[in-house]
């Protein structure tokens, strides 16, 4: 089990009536049809979400003019149990270059029967977000900042 | 809350604004300094600012004749909720996407 503290990460679940293989496989190959389309760093909409299915893939956009948008690298990939993608979003919503300043996010796929799966989600590591948002914080009161809105982001989290 | 949510998201779908607003993070400063240092035109910056100010993402104080624009925490606190429902919501269109398809022959 992880020991990652919950002021850090986000966690979700589902639990959805197939295998395990097939929930993995439409979960991955599919993304484009999962990843909510209002999410966008492009300028233009996006035509369409890409999960390159490999270590040393990317998660991308690609815009209706072909501009592109590689907001996650995966760094694990083990089909039909788990994958580890990185969350190279900053704080501000553009993109993070410095791979010590991202977070991380895994899937994990448990069979509870033949056709039976639980999807847990854990979007962790939110911290690492932090050192640039500490230096934002010249001038405001010293109560709140990060681990204030992470602890009430959490909160409003683990109560969904 | 649910408004600042979409006024936040539509406010930073401006790569401008996402500028001004990481420009923020690092030091809080006033219009001129960010006319400066960025490539947008002085009344741009303050047009950027009024609607950033309006989803709650920045706040302004008066500092002397001039008006030094900051990073408000609670608006950012109310984008980290909106990460949440990502989530939520890819989750939600992967059960929907999953029964679809194992619905069909």
């Amino acid at each position: 089990m992880t020991s990652t503290s919950t002021e850090t990460s986000v966690r979700r679940e589902t639990e959805v009536a197939v295998p395990v293989e097939r929930a993995f496989a439409v979960f991955t190959e599919k993304f484009d049809r999962i990843k909510p389309r209002e999410h966008n760093l492009l300028a233009v909409p996006i035509a369409e979400t890409v999960f390159e299915t490999r270590v040393g893939g990317s998660v991308y956009d690609r815009g209706e003019d072909g501009s592109v948008c590689r907001w996650a690298r995966v760094l694990e990939f083990e089909p039909p149990h788990r994958f580890v993608i990185s969350w190279d979003i900053d704080p501000q919503w553009q993109i993070e270059s410095d791979p010590d300043r991202c977070s991380e996010v895994e899937v994990r796929f448990i069979a509870t029967g033949p056709d039976r799966t639980r999807v847990e989600l854990e979007h962790r590591h939110l911290d690492r977000h932090g050192p640039g948002w500490e230096r934002g914080r010249d001038g405001v009161a010293s109560e709140g900042g990060w681990p204030l809105y992470l602890q009430r982001f959490t909160e409003l989290a683990s109560g969904a | 809350m649910a408004t600042y949510v979409d006024d936040a998201w539509t406010a930073l779908g401006d790569p401008s604004r996402r500028q001004i607003l990481r420009r923020l993070a690092e030091r809080p400063c006033s219009v001129t300094e960010i006319a400066e240092e960025l490539p947008i035109s002085r009344p741009a910056v303050s047009q950027h600012l009024r609607v950033l100010k309006e989803a709650g993402l920045v706040l302004v104080r008066p500092q002397g004749t001039r008006r030094i624009y900051e990073v408000d925490l609670q608006g950012l606190a109310t984008l980290r909720e909106e990460l949440d429902q990502f989530w939520g919501r890819a989750l939600e269109n992967f059960k929907r996407l999953v029964e679809e398809e194992t619905e069909q022959p």
